[in-house]
């Protein structure tokens, strides 16, 4: 008889252990507090089972990782600046830049700030460096404020076993005119544990940008991310993330933005890359007056599976926060975007929005959307929306009589889909070049 | 050579339909005539149209339509662009995210490369003086190129952006389907004033109205009805008026037969 072999149910856990957070303590001589946070979430993680059939994990499968391939930190290897492809390089703007911080293999290549920039008392600089030189400002905003070691397996996995980051800090009245830009990139497979911790204190402004990439490599990836927007009373951060790792890379991340009162923020989210992504997006405004708007666009193909997962988080009264999602999918590709607003009961007045617009290339491709609503206050304007489509035939025909061919016609019409998001990035060249990487997947 | 566009005995319906609406359609427009179609409602004025553009929504059972000769109907939309014909919509799509302008460079591009492979389209600022020429010429407000595809556009600016995109691109024979419909009187003039600006020795049309009064503006050489999907009087400017003066009742009574065929 035939030994049927089942896949064990649950999904395989890593293999890492309190050692491995010891020693990633011990071999950067690691302040105390640090030591004992890490060790706090260690101990969240390992009472935390893998995710699994949760709500908000249960159309995420993601068995098919091989944690015994995927688990083992990068190490830095000798790659340096010519590994990283130039279009991520690029400068944001023809005119001077703010700063590029590149990051490859989770070792700092390349810091930069503009002198502008530093004598106005901005810090743009790698997470351990300031460990080093801002210890009272890593301390006071690292996992405090926004994403927590407490939001899920990954985010204690990531807090414990965090490798590198980038630490960005505009003090008071400070407006940042330059673009700050951080390039993220590994060349070997393994695991990437990377934070991105942005604090904006009262009244200041900065535009950002952070690219995610990696080479092709023959084994599986995985990204386990943190992201930390935090903007001060007043402030105004647009910030800009793109992601496009390689086609074996699991992300797993949390990204938090936590607008303070009559703050902005404007937070635009590209994914395009990865064999896996399950992102937790989430804005608190936490301030009356807070405003939050994000934006996210994605396209998967061939067996991508995105699944986005945002949430607005109304803490404070008179908030308003507006998402739009706009994504598409093609071959057996498969997306996921899950939304939420929340508001507390008394937190009257607040405006919130979500949408997420599908386009559907292909019969195998499935696209989800699930929005949702827990308002607790009742003098509010809240709305969500989904919504699905494909190709018509009736814009081609319309593009065609003007004599451009059926392919040229397609191709207009799903570029126009995404320029409404496009636009929403502030680099023109930043533009152009995400319109080609669309046009390139939907050529494949 | 005058470019000749004949339609022979064409029969056709909506696709996958039996019902034919057109049922034996001749007409042959040249280079430099104007032509008025006009026709009571579901007369099959639109289907023609919409078949001589090549929409897919429609379906030939019998005929011919030829552009000087060659037979259109095999032909995709665009390679009857390319040809020569357009089509000045009657429900004009919106394209959200695309310009005007964005659109038009395509299709100008569209057609240099069907020329010539290697072409690298028309060169930008070459493109920004043309529009800047066309839309000075049809008074119409620059920022109109920058504008996303009909989106959000009124009626009379979506017929305005029709006669824009057939000056720019200008063919030889131009079918303008319903361009007055949903007009008021002063953006019926503008649209007419467009379209007259580009008729003449280079350009032949055929103006589809369901009312006489697009003709008080542009001036036919020819009219024709359509009635039971076929043309069934035909004559000069006078037939217009007649249609004017006694509606469509006498068309019925004298055709009624062939409309119970």
């Amino acid at each position: 008889m035939a030994v049927v072999r089942r896949r064990s149910a649950l999904p395989q856990a890593p293999s890492y252990s309190l050692a491995d957070v010891q020693a990633i303590c011990d071999a950067h001589n690691e302040p105390e507090w640090l030591r004992a946070r890490r060790l706090e979430a260690w101990e969240v993680y390992e009472n935390t089972p893998m995710p699994y059939q949760e709500e908000e994990w249960r159309r995420t499968d993601y068995r098919y990782l091989r944690w015994n391939e995927a688990g083992a930190i990068i190490k830095a290897n000798g790659a340096t600046a010519a590994a990283v492809p130039e279009k991520n390089l690029e400068p944001l703007t023809g005119d001077e830049q703010g700063g590029l911080l590149l990051i490859v293999d989770g070792q700092v290549i390349r810091t930069e700030l503009a002198d502008a920039l530093i004598r106005q008392g901005l810090i743009f600089t790698d997470l351990r460096r300031a460990l080093l030189d801002h210890e009272a400002l890593v301390e006071q905003h690292l996992m405090t404020k926004a994403v927590k070691a407490t939001d899920g397996k990954f985010a204690a996995l990531h807090a414990a076993l965090w490798d590198y980051g980038v630490f960005v800090y505009v003090p008071r009245n400070t407006i940042a005119e330059l673009p700050l830009h951080v390039v993220c990139y590994n060349t070997a497979a393994g695991t990437a544990i990377g934070h991105v911790l942005v604090a904006l204190e009262d009244n200041a402004q900065a535009t950002m940008q952070v690219e995610y990439a990696s080479a092709e490599t023959s084994g599986q990836s995985t990204y386990i991310g943190a992201t930390e927007l935090i903007v001060g009373d007043g402030g105004n951060l647009r910030y800009v993330s793109l992601q496009d790792w390689n086609r074996e890379t699991f992300e797993f991340s949390h990204q938090r933005g936590v607008v303070g009162r009559d703050a902005q923020l404007d937070w635009v989210n590209g994914v395009m890359g990865s064999r896996l992504t399950k992102a937790f997006i989430e804005v608190d405004t936490v301030g009356t007056g807070a405003n939050a708007r994000v934006s996210g666009f994605f396209f998967a193909d061939r067996d991508q599976f995105f699944d986005l997962d945002t949430q607005q988080n109304h803490n404070a009264p008179l908030t308003y926060t507006d998402l739009l999602f706009k994504g598409a999918a093609r071959d057996s590709a498969r997306t996921l975007w899950q939304g939420m607003i929340k508001s507390l009961p008394q937190m009257q007045r607040i405006d919130g929005y979500q949408v997420c617009r599908n386009l559907l290339l292909s019969n195998d491709a499935r696209m989800d959307s699930i929005p949702g609503l827990e308002i607790e206050a009742d003098d509010v304007a809240c709305s969500h929306a989904a919504t699905f489509g494909t190709l018509e035939e009736e814009p081609i025909y319309y593009l065609m009589s003007r004599g451009i061919t059926r392919p040229q016609a397609q191709l207009m019409i799903i570029e126009g889909f995404f320029e409404e998001l496009l636009q929403r990035i502030p680099f023109e060249r930043v533009r152009q070049r995400l319109m080609d990487e669309i046009e390139a997947k939907i050529i494949g | 050579m005058v470019t000749t566009l004949e339609i022979r005995n064409l029969h056709a319906s909506v696709d996958g339909d039996d019902d034919l609406i057109l049922r034996g359609v001749d007409l042959t427009v040249r280079q430099g005539e104007i032509h008025a179609l006009m026709g009571p409602n579901a007369s099959g004025k639109s289907t023609l149209a919409n078949i001589l553009m090549g929409n897919p929504a429609y379906e030939v059972h019998e005929g011919e339509v030829l552009l000087d000769g060659e037979n259109v109907l095999e032909l995709e939309p665009d390679e009857r662009s390319r040809a020569g014909l357009f089509l000045a919509f009657q429900y004009p799509v919106a394209i959200p995210g695309v310009t005007l302008a964005n659109f038009l460079r395509h299709a100008i591009n569209a057609r240099m490369k069907a020329e010539d492979p290697d072409s690298k389209g028309i060169p930008i600022p070459r493109f920004a003086r043309l529009m800047r020429e066309k839309m000075t010429e049809l008074h119409i407000d620059h920022s109109f190129a920058g504008r996303y595809l009909n989106e959000g556009f009124s009626g009379g600016e979506k017929k305005r952006a029709e006669v824009l995109q057939m000056a720019v691109l200008e063919p030889e024979i131009a079918v303008l389907d319903e361009t007055d419909s949903g007009l008021d009187i002063d953006a019926l003039r503008i649209v007419a004033d467009g379209v007259n600006a580009l008729t003449g020795p280079n350009m032949g049309a055929l103006v589809i109205t369901h009312y006489q009064r697009m003709l008080n503006y542009i001036k036919p050489d020819f009219v024709h009805v359509l009635y039971g999907g076929r043309i069934v009087e035909s004559g000069g400017p006078e037939l217009a008026h007649e249609l004017e003066d006694k509606g469509y009742e006498w068309i019925r009574e004298r055709h009624e037969a062939l409309a119970q065929a």
